[in-house]
């Protein structure tokens, strides 16, 4: 009923992008070098933020654009620039039980979603309910044009001011974990102060990673 | 059969993705691998919520013209199958604040859960990243097995030092 | 020394940055009626910030904004999301009721919008400000870089 008539193009649109992320997830599962699977994760959070815009969830794929694509690449970068560049090589054995255990879920997953409405279907019980009184009473509310805000903002506030909370303790967590950074800036003023007439550019992790 | 399929062909590829995920969380003794399969297997999680919150013809849940004019009245546009909610909500506030939609939307709903999940999910994302840090410093790799082996080999040592230790207290 | 293929990547990024900073803030207030918010425009403008970092070195990214600074503004950012709420509850409203802030009927949009616009401005300070944080800790290790593992 619902994918009855909606265009083929939208369906090859889909096709062609869950099909992307599959190749490259397959990829990173059998990659071994860790720069080529944070570049190819990167390309996943890229290629899923495409099929967000495309199933119309504009703010989320704005969001994986931006934070998936962009903060979680430079964060794995930094860690792999501080651990190592190759994953040892698996044994082909022990790979098969959990082989054997996705399997398993997958095909337990995908019985479970024969009792699930069809995809797109408007009156299935999620769309009908809290979400379409949101579209519905947002504009009297609050006057606001994107409905994700208001939600985001007022209807869901105690959500997102918990969320905020969550990021700001894992930056904490972060630094008291790894320090808070100044120390490098210490360390090499200190350098500088030792070679004076080189003082631009001490290789530091990061200008490597632009040249790789 | 073949309408069964399709309409449900979505839920089965994000589910495959999700066991990609999962599977190289569980098979990749490499700490960072296994990070970034959890990271895969965060990102499918979100585009099944974002999958259920379709609905077919519709645009971004950004209100469009005729919507945003008046409180109420406008269009009729597909109100038959809420007009249950439609009663509930004009009995709890006077029959003022509900607006009829001329245009479809796509649920906003998993949009905003979804967002906030994928910004947590860097953040946490990069806690794990720098325990994995600590943990390359104070073991010098990040191969789940060799810190295994190395945890076991300071466990035997410790215990046989302990004995040692007994062996000359008692002598 | 190798600086010197770096010199159009130097030159782009000087033009880049404010632009990058400009769309942040332009995704920030635009999101009332457009795709956008504060989560977003938080990266981006965080973002800047790394890409200064990673092409004119950490230590001068942390002359310009130092580390004190980034955990402050994540601080910050939290407090005034909680502040508003807090506004709510004096204005004799419910916590984060953003309809009290100016004791409003129902339809009154003038709280609304002050409203999410300090929350939204608060999720700004606080994901940039967390990011930021991130990016200087995993920056500010000093690794060691064998040239062979590459």
């Amino acid at each position: 009923m619902a994918m009855s008539e909606p265009d083929i193009g939208m369906a090859l649109v889909n096709i062609v992008l869950l099909g992307l992320l599959f190749v490259v997830g397959i990829a990173i599962a059998r990659l071994r070098s860790l720069f080529a699977i944070v570049m190819l994760s990167g390309i996943y959070s890229l290629v899923s933020a495409v099929w967000y815009v495309a199933v119309d969830a504009v703010d989320v794929g704005f969001t994986e654009a931006a934070v998936g694509a962009g903060m979680s690449t430079a964060v794995l970068l930094g860690a792999m620039l501080l651990t190592s560049r190759t994953a040892k090589p698996e044994k082909s054995l022990r790979q098969l039980g959990p082989l054997l255990v996705c399997i398993a879920t997958g095909i337990m997953l995908i019985y479970a979603t024969v009792d699930l409405p069809a995809v797109g279907d408007p009156n299935s019980p999620a769309n009908t309910g809290v979400g379409l009184t949101y579209l519905r009473v947002a504009w009297f509310d609050t006057g606001i044009e994107n409905v994700v805000t208001p939600v985001l903002g007022s209807y869901r506030g105690f959500d997102t001011l918990g969320e905020t909370t969550v990021v700001f303790v894992a930056g904490i967590a972060v630094a008291l974990l790894l320090g808070f950074g100044e120390r490098s800036l210490a360390e090499t003023i200190r350098n500088e102060d030792k070679s004076l007439p080189k003082a631009t550019t001490k290789p530091d992790p990061e200008n490597e990673e632009t040249d790789a | 059969m073949l309408l069964f399929i399709l309409e449900r062909a979505n839920y089965w590829a994000v589910i495959g993705l999700m066991m990609i995920g999962l599977y190289i969380t569980f098979a990749s003794g490499n700490l960072i691998k296994r990070l970034v399969g959890l990271s895969l297997f965060q990102t499918s999680i979100c585009l099944f919520y974002v999958t259920l919150g379709i609905v077919a013809g519709g645009t971004a849940p950004i209100l469009m013209d005729p919507d945003t004019s008046g409180g109420h009245g406008g269009g009729h546009g597909e109100e038959a199958p809420h007009a249950a909610i439609d009663a509930v909500l004009t009995a709890a506030s006077g029959g003022d604040r509900v607006a009829d939609l001329v245009h479809t939307y796509s649920n906003p709903l998993p949009h905003v859960l979804m967002l906030t999940a994928i910004v947590v999910g860097v953040a946490t994302l990069s806690v794990g990243l720098a325990l994995i840090v600590r943990i390359r410093e104070a073991y010098g790799t990040i191969e789940a097995d060799e810190v295994r082996e190395i945890d076991m080999q300071t466990a035997i040592a410790q215990e046989a030092e302990q004995e040692a230790a007994e062996k000359e207290a008692l002598a | 020394m190798k600086s010197d293929h770096h010199v159009i990547l130097r030159v782009i990024t000087k033009v880049l940055i404010p632009v990058i900073v400009l769309y942040g803030l332009y995704v920030q207030f635009h999101g009332d009626f457009g795709p956008g918010g504060g989560f977003q425009a938080g990266v981006i403008l965080a973002v800047a910030v790394i890409l200064y970092a990673l092409v004119f070195g950490v230590p001068s990214a942390m002359r310009a904004v130092p580390p004190a600074f980034t955990r402050s503004l994540a601080a910050v950012g939290v407090l005034l999301y909680a502040g508003v709420g807090f506004w709510a509850l004096l204005q004799g409203g419910q916590y984060l009721e953003y309809q009290a802030l100016f004791q409003e009927e129902p339809g009154g949009h003038h709280g609304q919008h002050v409203g999410i616009i300090l929350i939204e401005l608060g999720v700004l300070f606080g994901v940039s400000g967390a990011m930021l944080t991130i990016f200087y800790a995993f920056a500010g290790r000093v690794a060691e870089i064998r040239d062979e593992d590459w």
